[in-house]
């Protein structure tokens, strides 16, 4: 049997606190990381997403110490971001017990970042988040067209707040090429609006790359991740508040899947 | 109380690996040195991260007194990367092997599938006697993270198989010796059982 769909919950810390945003903005609490991570690893999480959100914008370390009081409560996968400028930072959030590291703001100042990971790391190692919102400017070099109106996706940074003017598509290629293992695509746009995935976009970057995607933004219902698994070659899905709140468990969504033909860990 | 050994090549996370040994029962230490591991130590483990070249060169420092370990008999584990620097020499690097499993380390097919091969598949248990599989059901979901294979001369050290596009030798085992592709250690509660049962292999070579 082939390789199984994962499922994805995402804790995005801020402060020390599980949060979740709309669009990025008015973040509510959500709970505490630590228990979060422990329910969500029995419950049959098949891996672990923490972000520190605001990490990055605010110029200092992640909380090495969250991650750690996480690593030692799961024993499934775990990826952390948030804040990653350097081999060091990196090197330090392995040590605190994350398999893999994740960097967005950090590899788009500095693209050879990507490289210098993988040399040591392993390529399975290094996650490249994406953050991409529509543009409906014209300086995109990939157009798209819908209800009367052109736009493109555009790489956001420092938490969706800094514009970068560079191509989604383009980035995600040159990412691959870089030595990027896997990448973490959120839609702006549809972040927590709980209405879907983006499959526009998520169909634009997987249809042009050949490593793993995971899916991310606007997931409310577990019929959201069967679409996305439906209409997309993604490999993964990632939730948050449609755990966080516990308006479906882990387990429920994972039979929902299995009995709509999807391939998953039971 | 048993005492293993992991082997730091300073490129990745061993921590897991750690809770999950103490939390069966073993005294852990994390060395970058083989020095008193025959008198001191009732396994080692070869961790699964980093990149093939880099992790060669920490290991070679110390190779003769590793190969020791091997010739007294100690259980050694490795772990997918940990797993590939036992055989004789890989695609990801330009360094030699171990060369303690005869075979090399190959690139999963480009184009055909995506690489790296990262998600959780089926195990496909094809030698039931092996004692890391002691009490693990056959089509047990186990966690792989990797963009290379190996490919033993000996086909019958393969105690295990995955499939992801192709057939993948998912596990190996060759005297006291015992390799494992996926991560045991991030495969849950079933992973969980396989390095319980790598503790206990330690307590009956002891």
């Amino acid at each position: 049997m082939p390789l199984a769909k994962r499922i994805i919950p995402c804790l995005d810390v801020n402060k020390g606190r599980v949060v979740k945003g709309i669009n990025f903005k008015e973040l509510k609490d959500a709970g505490n990381p630590v228990e979060l991570a422990r329910r969500y690893s029995e419950e049959g999480a098949d891996e672990l997403v923490f972000l520190d959100i605001t990490a990055a914008e605010e110029h200092r370390e992640i909380m090495k110490n969250i991650v750690k009081n996480v690593a030692s409560v799961i024993n499934i996968p775990f990826t952390v971001g948030g804040g990653i400028k350097n081999l060091e930072d990196a090197r330090n959030i392995l040590l605190s017990g994350a398999d893999r590291v994740s960097i967005n703001t950090a590899a788009v100042i500095k693209p050879e970042l990507i490289q210098e990971l993988m040399s040591i790391f392993g390529r399975q190692c290094i996650v490249v988040a994406l953050d991409v919102r529509r543009n409906y400017n014209k300086e995109g070099k990939n157009i798209f067209f819908k209800d009367g109106k052109n736009y493109w996706f555009e790489i956001k940074t420092y938490g969706g707040k800094k514009s970068t003017k560079i191509d989604a598509i383009e980035w995600a290629k040159k990412v691959e090429k870089l030595g990027a293992g896997e990448i973490l695509l959120t839609s702006i746009d549809t972040d927590g609006t709980e209405n879907g995935y983006d499959i526009e976009l998520i169909n634009a970057i997987c249809n042009r790359i050949n490593i793993p995607v995971i899916a991310s933004g606007g997931c409310g219902s577990q019929k959201d991740i069967l679409n996305v698994f439906k209409e997309t070659q993604v490999d993964a899905a990632l939730a948050a508040s449609l755990f966080h709140f516990e308006k479906a468990r882990l387990n429920e969504v994972k039979e929902y899947l299995s009995e709509n033909n999807i391939l998953i860990r039971s | 109380m048993i005492r293993i050994s992991i082997f730091d090549y300073g490129a990745g996370n061993i921590f897991s690996l750690e809770s999950s040994l103490k939390r069966n029962g073993a005294k852990v230490s994390v060395i970058n040195d083989f020095n008193n591991v025959v008198e001191d130590f009732d396994g080692v483990i070869l961790p699964g991260v980093g990149n093939f070249d880099p992790a060669l060169i920490s290991i070679n420092k110390c190779k003769r007194k590793f190969l020791n370990c091997i010739e007294k008999n100690i259980p050694i584990l490795g772990i997918c990367l940990g797993m590939e620097m036992l055989f004789e020499k890989s695609e990801e690097g330009s360094l030699e092997g171990l060369k303690i499993i005869n075979g090399e380390v190959l690139s999963l097919p480009k184009n055909r599938i995506k690489i790296p091969h990262i998600g959780w598949n089926n195990l496909d248990i094809v030698n039931e006697k092996s004692k890391l599989f002691e009490g693990v059901p056959n089509n047990s979901w186990v966690y792989f993270v990797h963009s290379y294979y190996t490919m033993p001369k000996d086909a019958n050290i393969i105690t295990a198989r995955s499939n992801y596009g192709i057939s993948i030798p998912a596990s190996v085992e060759t005297n006291n010796i015992y390799c494992t592709q996926f991560h045991p250690e991030k495969s849950s509660k079933i992973g969980e059982k396989m390095i319980k049962n790598f503790v206990k292999i330690c307590t009956q070579s002891k």
